[in-house]
């Protein structure tokens, strides 16, 4: 890969500052960053590593809700959410293998918006809400479509702030090799309706199916959705599963999610 | 170049990197310790696992920098005082759970970091935690017969026996 400077601030301002520079690139877990640095599609002049600052890191409750720091890693979420939100847990226990999971974090993962990465699905189908270091971003708006989110260049997420649901699953179908999600369902049901947001399968990203949702916030039973179906239109289609697969697997993954809730 | 100083297999090093310096690069190149092996350097195939202040991380996919003051423990770092193979490695030599061995130290690091969360994992436990190792030639079942023995559990009880 092209080298780079390498700093790493201590608080959320030094970063700030440090990613104003030319060229700048935020690095947290760099699970997916480096990767893509060795391949050249990304050349930084600057790395700004978001590692070294303690607090965005961590789980705590926060009124009700879950709060996760940004650099908190997915092996520390699937620890310390599991008593709280145990689906998050299952979701963060998942992602990649447990090397993977020791370094990746959160923050890194919702930045990044990859279109088949688990925590977009779960954060959508909690109506989380995005901190960063200026503003607060509901998670309707925050996601824009494949590697693209309402971050402005230089916005570090310092947070995300999690309502815990009456229950909740994440059902993923591994793509065998990756193991990010050849599609993955994240259900969750609150006191105010049912939200179901869907990972893997648009080429636009994540998505709420706002259909299921509509026909689980009436009756939360698997038969509730048995005779929906999702439009293949603008499903991912790749040599590992075509478009109309993909969105009759969401279809599969949401029934199986809503019978696993919990 | 940038002086970097960490803590590798209980020992205080140093040594001058550049920022795009890996993590394994600075162990293989910087310090010689060639027991970590990059196998695919695209974080896939889990040979090059160590571990930094405790957790199992691929050192191909983490910059030198980054784990700066960290302690970092290797292959090396494995065997007894004496020189003597380590509980894991000697389950791997009995249980014949290698044989190139170019995935080997990875999979031992893997092993070391499961049976510190998990001092008795079962068999499914043992093969869905060594999901990002990848061994081209055992097919497994040794490899999870190994570290099942290194756990002090009844390797004949395993399935795949």
């Amino acid at each position: 890969m092209h080298n780079f400077d390498f700093v790493k601030p201590s608080s959320v301002a030094d970063a700030v500052r440090a990613l104003s520079a030319e060229g700048a690139q935020a690095l947290s877990g760099g699970q997916t960053l480096l990767p893509t640095m060795k391949q050249r599609l990304a050349a930084p002049a600057v790395l700004v590593s978001l590692t070294g600052i303690a607090d965005t890191k961590g789980v705590s409750l926060s009124g009700g809700a879950l709060s996760v720091g940004g650099a908190t890693t997915h092996a520390v979420v699937a620890q310390e959410a599991r008593k709280h939100y145990p689906a998050l847990a299952d979701l963060a226990g998942g992602i990649g293998d447990p090397a993977v999971r020791s370094r990746g974090t959160i923050g890194g993962s919702l930045a990044n918006n990859d279109p088949s990465a688990c925590y977009p699905a779960a954060v959508l189908a909690s109506g989380a809400t995005v901190i960063t270091d200026r503003r607060r971003i509901a998670a309707d708006d925050f996601f824009q479509g494949m590697f693209a989110t309402a971050l402005h260049d230089g916005e570090i997420i310092t947070g995300v702030l999690f309502p815990i649901p009456e229950k909740a699953a994440y059902v993923k179908f591994n793509q065998p090799a990756s193991r990010f999600a050849l599609t993955g369902v994240f259900v969750a049901k609150y006191g105010s309706g049912v939200r179901v947001a869907v990972t893997g399968a648009s080429a636009n990203g994540v998505f709420r199916w706002t259909e299921a949702e509509r026909a689980l916030s009436a009756s939360f039973t698997p038969a509730a959705i048995a005779g929906l179906s999702l439009p293949s239109e603008g499903m991912i289609a790749d040599l590992h599963g075509s478009a109309a697969y993909r969105a009759n697997l969401a279809r599969v993954l949401t029934g199986r999610g809503v019978a696993s809730a919990h | 170049m940038t002086n970097v100083t960490m803590t590798v297999n209980g020992k205080a090093v140093s040594g001058d990197v550049e920022g795009r310096t890996l993590l394994s690069s600075f162990l293989r190149e910087g310090l010689g310790l060639t027991g970590t092996h990059v196998g695919c350097d695209t974080s896939q195939c889990g040979a090059c696992v160590v571990h930094v202040d405790g957790k199992p991380v691929k050192s191909c996919t983490v910059f030198a920098l980054d784990v700066a003051g960290a302690a970092v423990k290797t292959i090396e770092g494995m065997a007894n005082a004496d020189g003597s193979l380590g509980v894991i490695q000697q389950a791997f030599q009995d249980h014949h759970g290698l044989q190139c061995g170019f995935c080997t130290p990875g999979m031992v690091m893997s092993a070391a970091a499961l049976l510190a969360d998990n001092p008795k994992p079962t068999e499914s436990e043992v093969r869905h935690y060594l999901e990002g190792n990848i061994c081209r030639c055992t097919g497994y079942h040794n490899i999870v017969k190994a570290v099942l023995a290194a756990s002090g559990q009844d390797v004949a009880a395993v399935a795949a026996e």
